[in-house]
Formats: C-alpha cells, sequence, structure tokens
C-alpha cells in the first residue's frame, strides 16, 4: 500500500496472492512472532524464571485459598443432619400420642423429608452405650428420657432462617415440649465461610492487580530496552501494531508460563495438605479427598492468567511505544 | 517528487532550523543538499521523512502534501522513502540478511519473496558473500553499504541519505555515491545531505546550499561553480584535493 505513488501498490506482490493464502501468511507470520517472543524469554532464562516465579507464587495463593473454600463447602454440603431437628416430647406422653405426631408430622411432605421416632428405653440403652456411664444409669429407679421425634427437613429448609420458622411451626405441635437445632452452630459455620469467601476474593484481586503491575514494567523494561531496535524499525515503516505485537506476545508467555508453574504448585500444595485433611478426616470416622485440580481448574487458571498477561503488556505497550520516535 | 513551499521550523525552545525554505526537485534527479553542521540539512531531511513536521509552509512529496498526513499513516510514507544514515542505524544483534530484509517483512511480504529481494539488493552493494554475519563483523564501509541495500531493498521512488559518507575515507565515498547514480540512473530520485564538498565538486549534480536555515543556493543556476559559491563552507578537516588520486577526479 502506497499512499504517495499510485503506481507502486502493484510493486508489491502480496497484492496478487488470494484472500486466504494472505489470511494464512497472516497467521504464519503470527505464529513466527509468537515463537520468536518464546525464544526471545529463553535466551534470559534468568530473568524470565524470575518473572514467572513471581506470577506463578502470585497465583498461587488465591488459587489455593479457592479450591480450600470450595471444598469446605463441599464438606459443608455432606452434612445434611446438622439441619436435623430434634423435637422432645413432654415426659408423660404415651406411646399412642407420639405415634400419631409422628404420622401428622410425617405427613408435611412438602417440608419434610422423613421422621423417625425413638421411645424412651431405646434412647436410654444408646445413651447407656455410648456415654460409658451404664452403671450409674442403674441406679435411677425410672427412665428419665422422653419420646424424641428426629426430624429430617427438606434440603430447602436446611438453611438457618427456614430451618428456624420449621421448628417455631413444629413446636407448635401439641405434646412437644421443644425442639432443638443447631442452628447457631450452623450460622456460625456460614459466615466463617462467607467471610473466607470474601478474603479469598480481596485477596484475588490485589495479587491479580500487582500481576498486571509486575508484566507491566517487565514489558516496559523490555520495550526500553529495545528502543533502538524500535527506533530503527519505524524508521523503516513498522506500523505500531507490527513493534506491539512481539510484546503483546511476551506478557502471553508470561502469563500462560506463570499459570502453568501456578497450577503445578497448587497441585503440590494440595498434595503436602491432602495427608493432614485425611488424618483430620480420620478422626471423625470420615473418607475425604481434596478435589478441584481437575482440567477445567487448569484452564481456568491459564485463562485468567493469560489474561493479566495480556492486560500488564497492553498497558505498557501502548503507553510505551508511541513515546519511542527516531530522531 | 519533493516540493518545498516556504517552509520554517522552529524547535521547541525557539531554535529557528528553517526559515522560508523554497525548493523542488523534479522526479528522477539526484541532487545534493549541503551547508555547515548545524545550517538545517537534517532537519530538511526529517521533515521529508515526517520524523518532524513544518511549523509554517508545505512539504510536497510527489504532490502530497504531508501536512495531511495523519500520525497512524506515517509508516506507510516512510515505506516510500528509502532513508540512509550517517550512524547507518543498523540492527546490531541481528544478521545482515535479518536487517536488509526487516522492511520486507513488515511490509509482509512472502518469505520466498524476501529471500530474493534480499539477495538483489546486497548483490548490489557488492555484499552477497557476508549475508549471513552480523554487522559487527564488517567494516565502516561495508556496513554503510548494508543500509543502503536496506533503504532500497523495497525499490522505493526516492531516496534519501543523510551523510552517508560521514565517517569513511574519500575512496570508500566514492564508490557510495556511485551506488547513488546507479541507482539514479534506474529511475530512482536520490537527495543526499552531505558536507563533503570535494565529493560534490567531482560529481556534476545539482547542489542545494544551506546557511543558518536558509536556502542560499538552490543549485538551478548551471554557470555558478559550486565550489567558488561555497569556498566559505569549506571544512578545514577535509583532505585537500589535490591529494586525492587522480581516478577519482572527474
Amino acid at each position: 500500500m502506497s499512499l504517495l505513488f499510485n503506481g507502486r501498490a502493484g510493486d508489491n506482490t502480496t497484492r496478487r496472492v488470494g484472500f486466504f493464502q494472505r489470511v494464512f501468511m497472516g497467521g504464519i507470520n503470527h505464529l513466527r512472532q509468537a515463537l520468536a517472543s518464546l525464544g526471545e524469554l529463553w535466551r534470559s532464562p534468568l530473568a524470565t524464571f524470575m518473572t514467572i516465579g513471581v506470577l506463578g507464587l502470585s497465583i498461587t495463593l488465591p488459587s489455593t485459598l479457592y479450591l480450600m473454600v470450595k471444598n469446605t463447602e463441599k464438606v459443608t454440603a455432606g452434612w445434611e443432619q446438622a439441619g436435623e431437628i430434634s423435637l422432645y416430647l413432654q415426659s408423660g406422653t404415651t406411646e399412642q400420642q407420639a405415634n400419631q405426631l409422628l404420622l401428622a408430622v410425617s405427613l408435611m411432605t412438602s417440608k419434610i423429608d422423613s421422621a423417625r421416632l425413638i421411645a424412651p428405653d431405646i434412647a436410654l440403652e444408646e445413651f447407656e452405650a455410648l456415654s460409658g456411664l451404664g452403671d450409674s444409669l442403674a441406679y435411677l429407679d425410672k427412665n428419665p428420657l422422653p419420646f424424641v421425634l428426629l426430624i429430617t427437613p427438606k434440603p430447602q429448609y436446611l438453611q438457618p432462617e427456614p430451618a428456624k420458622r420449621l421448628l417455631q411451626e413444629l413446636e407448635q405441635q401439641s405434646v412437644v415440649d421443644f425442639g432443638k437445632l443447631d442452628i447457631e452452630w450452623l450460622e456460625k459455620l456460614y459466615a466463617i465461610v462467607s467471610i473466607a469467601k470474601d478474603i479469598v476474593w480481596i485477596v484475588a484481586i490485589l495479587l491479580c492487580v500487582s500481576v498486571v503491575l509486575i508484566i507491566g514494567n517487565t514489558i516496559r523494561l523490555n520495550i526500553l530496552s529495545q528502543r533502538e531496535e524500535i527506533a530503527v524499525m519505524k524508521l523503516v515503516g513498522a506500523t505500531d501494531n507490527f513493534i506491539r505485537f512481539p510484546f503483546l506476545y511476551t506478557g502471553f508467555w508470561y502469563g500462560f508460563l506463570g499459570g502453568l508453574l501456578a497450577w503445578m504448585l497448587v497441585a503440590f500444595l494440595l498434595w503436602w495438605i491432602q495427608s493432614g485433611v485425611e488424618n483430620l478426616a480420620g478422626l471423625y470416622q470420615a473418607e475425604f479427598t481434596i478435589s478441584g485440580l481437575d482440567m477445567q481448574a487448569l484452564g481456568v487458571i491459564l485463562l485468567i492468567s493469560i489474561s493479566l498477561g495480556l492486560i500488564g503488556s497492553l498497558i505498557s505497550v501502548q503507553k510505551h511505544i508511541k513515546e519511542i520516535e527516531p530522531s | 517528487m519533493i516540493k518545498f513551499d516556504r517552509v520554517s521550523k522552529t524547535y521547541p525552545g525557539g531554535q529557528q532550523a528553517l526559515q522560508q525554505v523554497d525548493f523542488h526537485i523534479e522526479p528522477g534527479e539526484m541532487a545534493f543538499l549541503t551547508g555547515h553542521s548545524g545550517a538545517g540539512k537534517s532537519t530538511i531531511l526529517k521533515l521529508i521523512s515526517l520524523m518532524a513536521r513544518p511549523s509554517v509552509g508545505n512539504v510536497l512529496i510527489n504532490g502530497h502534501n504531508l501536512n495531511d498526513i495523519k500520525l497512524s499513516q506515517v509508516p506507510y510514507i516512510r515505506r516510500d522513502i528509502g532513508m540512509i544514515f550517517q550512524s547507518h542505524q543498523l540492527l546490531m544483534d541481528k544478521t545482515v540478511f535479518d536487517n536488509v530484509a526487516l522492511p520486507l517483512v513488515i511490509e509482509g511480504y512472502s518469505r520466498k519473496q524476501i529471500q530474493k529481494r534480499v539477495s538483489a539488493a546486497l548483490d548490489m552493494v557488492g555484499l552477497l558473500h557476508k549475508i549471513q554475519q552480523l554487522p559487527q563483523a564488517l567494516s565502516g564501509g561495508e556496513q554503510q553499504r548494508v543500509g543502503i541495500a536496506r533503504a532500497v531493498v523495497n525499490r522505493p521512488p526516492l531516496l534519501l541519505a543523510d551523510e552517508p559518507t560521514g565517517n569513511l575515507d574519500p575512496k570508500l565515498s566514492m564508490e557510495i555515491m556511485r551506488l547513488f547514480e546507479d541507482f539514479n540512473q534506474a529511475g530512482v530520485c536520490v537527495f543526499v545531505a552531505t558536507h563533503d564538498l570535494g565529493l560534490i565538486a567531482r560529481m556534476k549534480y545539482r547542489t542545494l546550499t544551506i546557511k543558518q536555515g536558509r536556502m542560499i543556493d538552490d543549485g538551478l543556476n548551471d554557470q555558478n561553480d559550486p565550489l567558488s559559491t561555497l569556498s566559505d563552507l569549506q571544512d578545514p578537516n577535509l583532505p585537500p584535493m589535490t591529494k586525492l588520486p587522480p581516478k577519482y577526479t572527474l
């Protein structure tokens, strides 16, 4: 393309090739530039490794925290019985009355998943077995335990607020002395998880901003160190875009490699924590494996880190390439 | 081809580099621009290559006013102008091939085309055998010729040279000038800024003289011997002409 000399455009033989070949050549050119940028990074391994290390560590922290919160949520989701409601019936309730209540409660199928009646003598046996007070219980002249109705609400009534309303409704029933729901414990847990989530977000945002700044600054130094080369390229007619792309690719590679490093670090950290978690789960007679670090997580981490790399380099490139002019 | 229409240039800080400069160089012409250091030679070349913009007046290339050229169009203008510098502006960490190929890579030529044209350009300046070397391994004259190959590789209709022989001895300078003559004979408009009066005197081409930012001679007055009008500009560092080998004296 020549602005000054009309006849000159035909001189450039690329105009004679077809549209698809031109697109193809453009793609090849970009691939070449991308690989050239990677080669440029390879040529100064120490500086590259340090930059990638900073990025990797910065992305590792929020990723790990995020996975921890996700897993905590998974654990608490498994604790449905935490929302179990215990209805203690008045002492002196007959078995017939208790069974009537069980029937009445079981009919509230829209709110209740299942209900189970525990008779006083069965409860006493259980208590003897679990508490280790068997001998002393023998001194009681009569069973002090009331009938207990164990109710598992539907999942939508497991949240603290709906569970509380359901409990109040159930307490209205006849022969019910009082009901119990470990709502405070649940509320505390939810509150802690939500604070943890907020902290993860804050940490993630702060570290992402710092990643953008780090990449921006690194690219700025790259640009300044190639000042003369950029000036020469502008002298022989390079557009800003032509000069820009290699630096954008550098940002892309920083993001990609940093993300990859972060993923490996997270995998390592989770592997490290796993044995401790297994130990803890073992104490609760449960089995638990930290999950979430799958291909999808790798994709998300890479997507985020590459975007950060591109944003950082874009900011730097926009500002600094314009400033360099041949003189 | 190049037309200056009452062009003045004042640099930030108030330094007046050019005052009311008027001249016109025809297509296919070869011309020299001479004057002391600081007289405004480089400023004129910078205005043509859009490295600077005039404060007042118009610069036209091939009838197009450069004042109408937007910043984003500047690279395309530079592709039409081959530029050669005293400091040759080569990329020292790239091979001769990569240096010469740069304008073609920028314009998106195919690999095959680049190969062909770079070889042709280097052949023209007699450096085909050094194609894979780094510029550091070359002598000053060879580096300058690589710069020339880069300037002509995309066959621009206009060639600008700013002190192309500044660091070279008279023999090499003459070789460079012969190259310019060859390009000129191929139809390229060549415009050379130099203070090497001895060199100009040996080549009978139009010579424009600038002094303290004013055009004192636009070279169209044929009967004037350039040396006589320029005697006050003679650089004392230049070797006297009588010491030159006779074969370079025209």
